[in-house]
């Protein structure tokens, strides 16, 4: 029973933070039909952000939301600059640009900041534990539970109930129609640049509150975490992105229970070779999206 | 393939016109300079094998350079070194020590070897997907050299690994992958898969087997890839795992995007591009350093100026500087247009 409880707290602190990384990056793809390679670096944005602030004196909390806010302006950033000029060519050239300015980005941070670890200001929250039921967990993966719980519920909401939500969805299923019919086709795309810059740098204050530093490379892992999951989810699909972190969470979870020390080195192969069976099995992932229109 | 004798002239020529004025002047600096830049020939050219050909973005190819880096060291680092540089090494493996210029080309074949059973699932995938697999590949080949101390030494530096590239070597190789990328671009298997890339749809109403044409690219380049990082071990005697990762997947994505990927002449150009402006940048950031200009030591300018200046070609001239024809087509179309004209 306390390994049950144990394991499911695991999977589902792990899932949430996976499952918000995966959806940032599939609510660009969705519209796009294009990944963003420097959505790790919103992460690094977070993070840094969280490190300058720091000595400022202020409230965690309007630190954490200046964070999230320089996130959501790199976010926007990237689309000025990664994707709007090369939209309508070719899909390579756009993965391209977004892998330079990730390069750029990191290369950035390096240059003006420090290629060594850099402390950042986090509550004493995330530091502690707490016992329920006889298990001992850090506070801060039922924070992690309930920001998942929260982002996920407004995320829906805003998807099914509201107008940009509404108008976000027609221009992933049917570009050009949405656009005929009068949806405004930047302020979508630039929409959903912050959508997904608000994901990530939430995520990424999470996510850094686990190491209690940040460095240049931080966003490399959420982003292969976020590229997996919504592989193996269903590259169109944000239901699809959700499930697809969630089981990614228990596949890592599972492989961290079970493997033995000498083979945990190699979970990381073990989860990508796994998810290339997934992928043999079925080549659009789990869960299929709307049929895909046109580009811009 | 005789369409392309002047662009091999071309391309060899300027490969060779390099290692004469090197030999010439005799600076120790510019020999080293010279053979990266042939060994980066290399590995740009077997990642244009697959990406010219087949139009998707591959990263996984610098794992594989990787793999034929760690095969060729492993078969060729003395015995009596090996107990110290390799100390977990399997039984079989030590007494094994074969000359580099066989173990260069077994670390191609080992590479394709993997390469052909790990990419077959995948090449069923288009687009996104594909390259995101790409990458996960990417990511499970680091991790697997990273780990696997006994072969590897872990994340440590493996070192004793015998010097036998020198810049001769690395220039007729690279001459080879040239005339390689050529013959494989004119080749039926070529023709297909380029017609798959314009139109995937229509190829494959046609009959074409799409995912077994890209496969052959894909082993082919790998193949490419193995030899490129087996000599670039040999030359360089001393890596670790990190030398197969990110940053240098940036670097040789860079100089077949500046050059054009869909062109052999340009993979070759944007090697010559863009090896000059990164020595040059190293030469100016390792001046900066030892000035102490600033406080701390500048580190990354290189790549940003890479970064900014793909994204730039990009912007201004998807396609790279050569996007559609080879060099000597352009040249031969010029001079029939001026006789016609007269």
């Amino acid at each position: 029973m306390t390994f049950a409880l144990q394991f499911l707290i695991d999977v589902l602190s792990l899932g949430g933070a996976y499952a918000l990384m995966a959806l940032g990056l599939v609510i660009v793809y969705g519209i796009l039909k294009l990944v963003n390679f420097a959505y790790g670096e919103l992460i690094m944005v977070a993070g840094y952000t969280l490190f300058l602030v720091g000595g400022s004196g202020l409230p965690w909390l309007v630190m954490a939301a200046v964070a999230v806010l320089m996130a959501i302006v790199t976010g926007i950033f990237t689309d000025y600059v990664a994707f709007r000029p090369v939209r309508a060519k070719s899909v390579t050239a756009v993965l391209i640009t977004s892998f330079a300015f990730s390069t750029l980005l990191q290369n950035a941070a390096l240059l003006f900041i420090s290629p060594r670890p850099r402390n950042v200001p986090l509550p004493a929250a995330f530091s502690q534990t707490v016992e329920i039921a006889g298990v001992i967990t850090p506070v801060r993966n039922l924070i992690t539970i309930a920001a998942a719980v929260v982002l996920l519920g407004v995320f829906a909401f805003l998807m099914r109930r509201t107008v940009l939500g509404i108008a976000m969805r027609a221009a992933a299923t049917n570009f050009t129609m949405a656009r005929m019919l009068g949806v405004p086709a930047n302020l979508i795309i630039s929409s959903a640049f912050a959508i997904s810059g608000l994901l990530a740098g939430i995520v990424g204050i999470l996510w850094i509150g686990r190491i209690g530093t940040v460095v240049p490379g931080i966003g490399n892992e959420p982003l292969l975490v976020a590229f997996i999951a919504t592989v193996i989810g269903g590259m169109r699909s944000l239901g699809g992105a959700v499930l697809g972190g969630f089981l990614l969470a228990f596949i890592d979870t599972t492989l961290n229970y079970t493997l033995s020390q000498e083979l945990l080195k190699f979970r990381d192969a073990f989860t990508f070779s796994l998810v290339i069976l997934i992928l043999l099995w079925r080549p659009e992932g789990l869960l299929k999206g709307p049929a895909t229109g046109q580009r811009t | 393939m005789s369409r392309h004798l002047l662009t091999i002239a071309i391309l060899a020529g300027l490969v060779l016109l390099l290692v004469a004025g090197v030999e010439a002047l005799g600076i120790r600096v510019f020999n080293r300079i010279a053979t990266n830049l042939c060994i980066s020939l290399v590995l740009v050219l077997g990642l244009q094998i697959f990406m010219g050909n087949s139009g998707i973005l591959s990263f996984a190819h610098i794992g594989f350079m990787g793999v034929g880096a760690y095969t060729s060291a492993v078969l060729t680092i003395p015995a009596q070194m090996k107990g110290m540089a390799l100390p977990d090494l399997y039984g079989v493996l030590q007494g094994i020590q074969l000359s580099p210029y066989i173990a260069i080309i077994i670390g191609g074949l080992v590479a394709a070897a993997v390469a052909a059973v790990l990419s077959y699932p995948l090449m069923r995938l288009s687009d996104a997907a594909a390259v995101i697999t790409s990458f996960a590949l990417l990511v499970v080949l680091h991790t697997v050299m990273t780990n696997w101390s006994n072969v590897t030494n872990g994340p440590r530096t493996l070192f004793g690994v015998p010097r036998a590239t020198d810049l001769p070597l690395a220039a007729a190789v690279a001459v080879l992958a040239v005339v390689a990328a050529l013959a494989f671009k004119e080749s039926r298997t070529g023709r297909l898969l380029r017609a798959s890339r314009d139109d995937e749809v229509a190829a494959g109403a046609l009959g074409v087997h799409i995912s077994h044409l890209r496969w052959r690219a894909f082993v082919l380049a790998a193949f490419v890839a193995g030899i490129g990082g087996a000599l670039w071990g040999h030359f360089i005697t001393s890596f670790s795992p990190n030398a197969f990762y990110l940053r240098e997947t940036f670097v040789i994505l860079g100089m077949l995007v500046i050059g054009g990927a869909n062109t052999v002449t340009g993979a070759v150009i944007g090697t010559f591009l863009v090896t000059g402006a990164f020595e040059s940048l190293r030469a100016i950031e390792g001046a900066l350093n030892s000035a102490r200009i600033f406080r701390e030591q500048v580190i990354g300018v290189t790549e940003v100026v890479l970064a900014l200046a793909m994204i730039a070609i990009l912007i201004f001239r998807p396609g790279g500087l050569f996007p559609t024809r080879e060099i000597g087509a352009l040249l031969a179309r010029k001079f029939t247009k001026r006789k016609h004209a007269s």
